[in-house]
């Protein structure tokens, strides 16, 4: 790295410094609880549509918390967090597209 | 137009970064947002194929959530380590950020070995791909023969989805072993590649994955001869990225492809 990428990486570190060590374990604790509740409310015989609703938040969570602390996506740039995450959202989004397809496939009875 | 390159000892001619940040982590960051369509294509085409399928099989028993929720936390736990072992890069620590990253690649050693041991035992019942090598006996027996011919999108998509995540895992656990080890880890490399390709039989798709370790290793030899360098706390963060993005795809595989699909009785 040049002397300028070495400054910003210098930066970076100086930024991780500033962090406790007790709040990754905080998160780590806050992922394995959302997991072990994920685990139980699959013995609890739910409608599918619900506990998808349910598994689907409870991921985007766990999700949250690992790209904002585990990847320190808290502590960059706003103009980073928001156009890589609005970029992300926006193409993942797109895909969509595709459901009604499958949800036309049922409603025509296609063995 | 060699004249007119610029020095690289006139930092001040540089204009500060966009993203307020290095060009590597940068770079990462790139690689992990075109990865995560990747993941995500692969996700719909899951979800695609069980909205659309009526008798979508549901084949987790008890034994393979609570294997695969241990895998969970195997993931979990080795993203607690892989930051921590950027902090002791962070910290000049080169001792514990070595040990992190070791704990990190035992936590994600042990999940592909639980994931293998899932895989073949779906195998062995019957729930296969038409590229897998054939199991002696198994046109006839199985929980799961059915479930192949009748709901071919189930195996592809599953198969699909999880030996992507797998092989993202285990290249994680490569990345991980040169970041620690430097070329020390090539032998090792070599060694595992020999345990998993001799040690397993001819009929498991594992006999032909183990050369992904084989191509691994002169790919990482290739790249330690062209740039032998200590690696220093902006590789480890940056390795540490792409390590927490395979943890990330997981949390959403476990719900979609094992949780949603369990057969509690």
């Amino acid at each position: 790295m040049d002397t300028f990428q070495i400054a910003i990486a210098e930066r970076v570190a100086e930024q991780h410094r500033h962090h406790g060590k007790s709040q990754f374990f905080w998160v780590w604790g806050a992922l394995l609880v959302m997991t072990a509740i994920e685990v139980y409310l699959t013995y609890q015989n739910m409608q599918p549509v619900r506990m998808l609703t349910i598994l689907m938040g409870l991921s985007l969570v766990k999700a949250a918390l690992i790209i904002g602390y585990f990847m320190h996506m808290k502590y960059e740039v706003s103009r980073m967090k928001w156009l890589t995450m609005c970029s992300l959202v926006a193409c993942l989004a797109l895909m969509m597209i595709f459901f009604p397809d499958a949800l036309r496939i049922l409603s025509l009875g296609v063995k | 137009m060699a004249e007119a390159a610029l020095p690289h000892d006139m930092p001040a001619l540089y204009e500060p970064s966009l993203f307020g940040t290095y060009s590597k982590k940068i770079g990462m960051w790139l690689f992990l947002l075109s990865d995560s369509l990747t993941f995500g294509a692969l996700l719909y085409a899951y979800s695609y194929g069980r909205i659309s399928t009526p008798n979508w099989p549901t084949p987790f028993h008890s034994e393979s959530i609570v294997n695969a929720t241990v895998m969970t936390a195997f993931l979990l736990t080795s993203s607690l380590t892989m930051v921590l072992a950027v902090r002791a890069a962070v910290d000049g620590n080169v001792k514990m950020q070595r040990l992190w990253l070791l704990a990190t690649m035992a936590c994600g050693l042990g999940f592909v070995l639980l994931h293998g041991r899932e895989w073949s035992k779906l195998i062995a019942e019957g729930l296969t791909l038409p590229v897998f090598p054939k199991l002696p006996g198994q046109e006839t027996a199985g929980e799961f023969v059915n479930v192949a011919k009748t709901v071919p999108q189930f195996p592809a998509t599953f198969f699909g989805l999880t030996g992507m995540h797998m092989l993202h895992v285990t290249l994680g656990v490569v990345y991980l072993g040169i970041v620690a080890l430097r070329k020390n880890f090539i032998p090792i490399l070599l060694l595992c590649w020999l345990g998993a390709w001799l040690g397993t039989p001819a009929y498991s798709p594992f006999h032909y994955a183990a050369h992904v370790l084989l191509v691994a290793a002169i790919v990482c030899s290739i790249i330690l001869w062209l740039k032998p360098k200590v690696y220093d706390a902006a590789d480890v963060e940056v390795a540490g990225l792409y390590w927490h993005f395979v943890d990330l795809v997981w949390m959403f595989i476990f719900p979609l492809v094992y949780l949603m699909s369990a057969k509690i009785l």
